[in-house]
């Protein structure tokens, strides 16, 4: 069973960015699709920054984010790049719950010129976070959501790249460092073989 | 069931005034929640040790031994000393010295420190945390055990037939907590060496707690040192009490809003609701603390954080004469009437030296 969710940063009501994590959502084809908006939980990431940690309501998105077997993620243009709200959330989540996790990114704006906002911002910030970043990267622009510029296609083809992705890869599975201890012998004869910049 | 205060000693701005006390007054003033500590029957008080303002306590056994000299029972103990960035030789020294000036009460808890730039103006790099956590304690454990001491490892000069003087009072090492507040690594240290372990409690959701404590506990009793409910575990806990609750509520919330910690950010409600801060009468304080058992276990020592967030000192010796009246005399009676009898007490110069003597006997 192959789970997907899709995080739409978008802040309006309605929202394209929604639309957009909903219409990729839909076109993945997995078992279970569950689209999150930042915006229910836009105080929740502000105190998370603050206090350091997930409270009651962040804490099960968190989870089923780590759980997830792929995620979409889309955010708004914003000032030249993804929106702040869209990057705090990146902030809060665990740094190795991305890891290795296939992820396809969007972006929603006024005008296509912006559609790099997705491989000179996005991208690198997945990268940094291992998550493997799918080729394709799906830009909507206003003016998408009326002619016929190919956004079908280009949803259809990432989409189809995550399912790949997600279709090829194992089941999540997850070390519990409280499970599953690092022997105390273990930490010790680490210190010996670590280098000092590793 | 021992029950104390832990004081990060921050000197912050009282946000209904707008004033900061002195350097010199937020000290006098630790001294004072002190020795208020023994006058209303509380058994520990351990103070954070911090290399950067808005904090005073640099110097932990200073400030240890002047509290030492003018009490009789008390404790002294940290929260945290720092086992990253101090010399192990040199806490070995200072808290043997300790010992010794205050005929044997004391204790420690060894924490790596979250403040980055400490570990590089001392010479170290945050990212070897536990390395230097766990390097430096093993000398510490073996320089109050073995008179002379040969070491050699990856942080530290080499020791070649060095002896720590004094030698611990009695030959009886000061009992040591592992403070960390999400490390697993740490859990596992402390249960390796049968060692305490301390969970900071106040920051995180209880559901974080109850897996480091249980963490802690299964490995305490895989290392061999007592079954997992016979592990010595202590907590925080933040409280702030009045008469009537919505008075505790209504007093306390500037502070609240206002603490360095978590100002801005989630209401004093949800905050609450979240951890263990209790905000109320202290009926409600005996209700909350006596519920921390059910998730951690029967467990030995609890510290309650009272004088942060700039609470002037009337009011945190305000907040010791509440906990000592109405409290104390009820956590006592009802954690004793529900401990089982196979769970031992926090250890203390007097027990560990009993129990020395008895192996020496034997």
């Amino acid at each position: 069973m192959t789970t997907i969710m899709a995080i739409s940063a978008g802040l309006s009501q309605p929202s394209s960015t929604r639309m957009l994590a909903d219409r990729l959502a839909a076109e993945v084809k997995a078992d279970h699709t569950e689209t999150v908006e930042l915006r229910e939980y836009a105080h929740d990431i502000t105190d998370h920054l603050l206090t350091r940690f997930a409270n009651a309501r962040l804490r099960p998105v968190l989870r089923r984010l780590a759980d997830a077997d792929g995620l979409i993620l889309v955010t708004p243009v914003f000032t030249a790049s993804f929106s702040g709200l869209f990057k705090s959330f990146l902030d809060i989540v665990e740094p190795d719950a991305l890891q290795g996790k296939p992820v396809l990114i969007g972006a929603t704006g006024g005008t296509e010129r912006h559609s790099l906002v997705l491989e000179h911002a996005l991208r690198p910030v997945l990268t940094y976070l291992r998550a493997v970043v799918l080729p394709t990267a799906v830009y909507a622009a206003s003016a998408d959501w009326g002619n016929d510029t190919d956004l079908s296609r280009r949803i259809a083809r990432a989409a189809g790249e995550l399912a790949a992705e997600v279709a090829r890869r194992p089941a999540v599975g997850r070390v519990d460092p409280f499970a599953d201890p690092v022997p105390f012998t273990d930490l010790l004869a680490d210190i010996s073989g670590r280098t000092d910049h590793d | 069931m021992q029950f104390g205060v832990f004081t990060v000693g921050d000197v912050t701005p009282d946000p209904t005034t707008g004033r900061a006390p002195s350097e010199h007054e937020r000290i006098t003033a630790m001294v004072a929640i002190a020795l208020k500590a023994e006058e209303i029957g509380l058994d520990v008080f351990a103070t954070g040790e911090h290399h950067n303002p808005p904090f005073v306590p640099s110097s932990p056994t200073t400030l240890l031994g002047h509290i030492g000299a003018r009490t009789e029972k008390l404790i002294l103990s940290t929260a945290t000393t720092l086992i990253t960035t101090n010399d192990p030789v040199k806490i070995a020294e200072d808290y043997a010295m300790l010992q010794h000036l205050t005929s044997g009460r004391v204790d420690l808890m060894l924490g790596r420190g979250n403040t980055a730039p400490v570990y590089p103006w001392f010479g170290q790099d945050i990212r070897q945390g536990i390395p230097l956590a766990i390097e430096n304690y093993a000398l510490l454990h073996r320089l109050w055990r073995e008179d002379v001491v040969d070491w050699e490892g990856r942080f530290r000069t080499p020791l070649q037939g060095f002896t720590s003087t004094p030698r611990p009072l009695d030959g009886v090492p000061p009992f040591v907590w592992h403070g960390s507040i999400r490390s697993p690594e740490i859990a596992e240290q402390a249960a390796y060496y049968g060692d305490g372990f301390f969970h900071n409690h106040i920051f995180w959701p209880a559901e974080h707690t109850k897996r480091m404590v249980s963490l802690y506990r299964q490995r305490f009793e895989h290392y061999g040192h007592g079954s997992a409910d016979q592990a010595i575990v202590g907590l925080g806990g933040q409280i702030f009490m009045r008469a009537n609750s919505q008075d505790a509520i209504a007093e306390f919330r500037p502070y609240f809003d206002n603490a360095p910690v978590y100002g801005g950010g989630p209401s004093l409600e949800d905050f609450s609701a979240d951890t263990p801060l209790t905000v109320g009468s202290p009926q409600q304080v005996i209700d909350r603390t006596l519920g921390f058992r059910d998730y951690v276990g029967d467990y030995q020592r609890q510290l309650f954080l009272v004088d942060h967030a700039g609470l002037p000192l009337k009011t945190v010796l305000e907040q010791l004469d509440l906990l000592g009246e109405h409290v104390l005399p009820v956590l006592r009676k009802e954690i004793e009437a529900r401990t089982p009898a196979h769970v031992p007490s926090a250890p203390t110069h007097d027990s560990l030296r009993a129990a020395r003597e008895e192996v020496t006997a034997g």
